[in-house]
């Protein structure tokens, strides 16, 4: 019995705050006492080598962590100053108000785009007052519009790659999240649809605060505020090194192995 | 200077010199096979020779081949040949049944066999075929198997998605349960129903009993059959609808099983198929009746397997003839529930843009109630050119 007004899309965008998280999948210890803050309207990127924690971290700040079997977790995440652990959120509510997009694109296929873009609000079944403007502003805002207007009756997989994933990003825009994260979402895709979302990103980041996790050095540097990077010794969890300004860690950071990764030189 | 463009080559044409290799190589087999099968040493039937004369032509077409072109070629084709084989083999069986069931029964089919039924049958009558028919054995099996084909499906959806969705413990005592079940015999299925219902006198002969035995019998198949469309549905689909905020339950009602639609649907449809055919568990449950008995809940029931094989065994040459026509009857209703499958399990673009016609001008009229007359032409006009650019 969620209120309308409560999840439109002017609801805004709201900072996320992780302290201490640790995370085990089975008895081994993947993430230890990361702390992190992700400040209200800007786009953080978490970089570091595969196997580091960076997605796990980031299915943490959603809950889609606790989902996988043997999962477990400790330390706190802080939507706006509530702790969306401490049992007053429920999962799926977490999960509206934080949203996320995967590195594989994965529209609904048994849906046309239409359903797709509304997909999250009929699975809550929140009322719509408006159903196409609201298909029209989140496609527009993941400049998806011009190229899927005439189409909306398609069955979503009718698509291209880098245009699912922006359907992905609409569909996700759709519920209104204050927080969207997106884990590697543009390593399937190709530079032109990468460039794309890219300008997708930059243009949402007044409403929703985005966390992305990239493998693209360039990109965290093209698309982020803040940086994060995160590295995991052998036989070690992952913990993060350095989280900062992009500018200075990719300028001036302070740890040698920050310096060394972003210029390419390890992982 | 004109482009000059290079002869375009397709390497892997099967061309004149290999179809003279295959049919030289069939050629001489045979002849081989026929000197030493029937004339040296005096062997004899058809079976033995076909048998022989494929065993030898592989073995001179792989020799062959390996001398002209090439011992991989050869290894390749005699390999491709043995596959062709098999897939030949298997349709031409089918198609021989099918065929043969037809040729001997469509022949044989006339507008009374769906209207009456054996009441009237008497053997000395010499217009027989004109007073008697099938109608209470198509009656019987529609509702048998349909009675069963509701219970089970159901069952097995909600099985399939325990074992797939749910998981936990107890999957694996489940799906060795319904992996067990489906080796059951299905006499045994209905013996089980005869000796626990009809034995115990809690209930007489009835299509429902008939309908219980069925639902035990094809609830593995459509289960098993059911939970590997469910593993298909990539796991990415299941993610991305938990971001979204949808509960468990909404992301396989709503995404896990529209994805997997047409499987299901399949599934279900060779669960009834093979409930149309089963005749060992009619035996002691629908039991058989030569009168028309609509209600599956009381009372004995025809089934076509079972007046099929009434029919066989009798020495009656009419009544073989309504039998081949019976096997006819039964064909053509598996093969429209096969047809069926096929229709429903499409994808449903098309119906969806119907369906968005029609919400689109339902919606345009309900927003513009006072003029509606007027209005809901000039709509519909308009929504009908904007669907069709």
């Amino acid at each position: 019995m969620t209120s309308d007004d409560s999840l439109s899309l002017t609801r805004g965008a709201a900072g996320l705050v992780a302290t201490d998280v640790c995370a085990w999948f089975g008895g081994r210890l993947v993430l230890e006492n990361v702390s992190l803050g992700m400040p209200r309207s800007t786009v953080t990127a978490l970089i570091g080598p595969s196997g580091c924690g960076k997605s796990t971290f980031l299915r943490i700040l959603n809950r889609m962590h606790e989902l996988v079997p043997g999962a477990q977790l400790a330390g706190s995440v802080e939507l706006d100053g509530t702790d969306i652990y401490a049992g007053r959120l429920r999962a799926t509510d977490t999960r509206r108000h934080i949203g996320m997009v995967f590195q594989k694109p994965n529209p609904f296929p048994a849906m046309s785009i239409y359903d797709n873009v509304l997909a999250g609000l009929k699975f809550s079944r929140i009322p719509v007052a408006d159903r196409d403007a609201l298909v029209e502003m989140s496609l527009s805002k993941a400049g998806l519009w011009n190229e899927a207007k005439n189409r909306l009756r398609e069955l979503g997989g009718a698509l291209s790659g880098g245009q699912q994933q922006r359907l992905c990003i609409a569909r996700a825009l759709a519920v209104g999240p204050r927080v969207l994260l997106m884990d590697e979402p543009c390593s399937a895709l190709d530079p032109t649809s990468t460039a794309r979302i890219e300008q997708t990103i930059a243009e949402i980041a007044d409403d929703v605060t985005v966390v992305i996790v990239t493998h693209n050095m360039q990109q965290a540097q093209r698309v982020s505020d803040t940086c994060a990077f995160f590295l995991a010794a052998e036989n070690e969890p992952g913990r993060i090194i350095e989280a900062g300004p992009t500018d200075v860690i990719f300028s001036n950071p302070n740890d040698a192995r920050t310096m060394d990764y972003v210029h390419g030189r390890f992982g | 200077m004109p482009r000059r463009i290079g002869t375009p080559l397709r390497p892997r044409d099967f061309g004149l010199a290999d179809v003279g290799i295959l049919v030289a190589s069939l050629f001489s087999s045979f002849l081989l096979v026929w000197v030493v099968f029937y004339q040296l040493t005096l062997l004899s039937g058809g079976f033995g020779f076909l048998v022989c004369w494929y065993g030898s032509f592989l073995t001179l077409y792989w020799t062959v081949t390996s001398q002209i072109i090439d011992r991989r070629v050869a290894t390749d084709r005699v390999f491709s040949t043995l596959v062709i084989t098999g897939a030949s083999l298997v349709v031409g069986i089918v198609a021989f049944i099918v065929g043969w069931v037809t040729w001997k029964g469509a022949t044989h089919v006339r507008a009374n066999f769906f209207t009456k039924d054996m009441s009237h049958f008497s053997p000395a009558d010499p217009h027989v075929l004109n007073k008697i028919g099938v109608a209470h054995a198509i009656v019987g099996t529609v509702e048998q198997v349909g009675i069963a084909a509701a219970i089970a499906i159901p069952v097995a959806v909600v099985t399939a998605v325990f074992l797939n969705e749910v998981g936990g413990r107890g999957t694996r005592l489940v799906r060795t349960v319904v992996t067990a079940m489906s080796g059951l015999p299905s006499i045994v299925a209905g013996v089980f129903i005869y000796s626990i219902l009809v034995e115990t006198s809690l209930s007489h002969y009835a299509g429902f009993l008939a309908s219980l035995a069925l639902f035990i019998l094809i609830l593995p198949s459509v289960t098993r059959t059911t939970e590997e469309v469910l593993r298909i549905v990539p796991g990415g689909l299941r993610e991305a609808s938990l971001a979204l905020g949808a509960s468990e339950f909404r992301t396989v009602w709503s995404v896990v099983l529209p994805t997997a639609r047409s499987g299901m649907i399949t599934a279900s449809l060779l669960g009834i198929a093979i409930a149309v055919g089963e005749t060992a568990p009619l035996f002691f449950t629908a039991f058989g009746n030569n009168n028309m008995n609509p209600n599956p809940l009381h009372g004995a029931q025809q089934a076509l397997p079972l007046v099929l094989l009434d029919f066989v065994r009798t020495p009656q040459g009419a009544l073989v003839n309504l039998a081949y026509a019976t096997a006819f009857i039964l064909l053509s209703l598996v093969l429209i529930l096969f047809v069926l499958a096929r229709v429903l399990g499409r994808p449903r673009t098309k119906k969806a843009v119907w369906r968005a016609r029609l919400r689109s001008l339902t919606q345009r009229s309900k927003t513009s109630e006072i003029d509606l007359p007027k209005n809901v032409l000039m709509m519909s006009a308009t929504s009908i050119q904007k669907e069709s650019p």
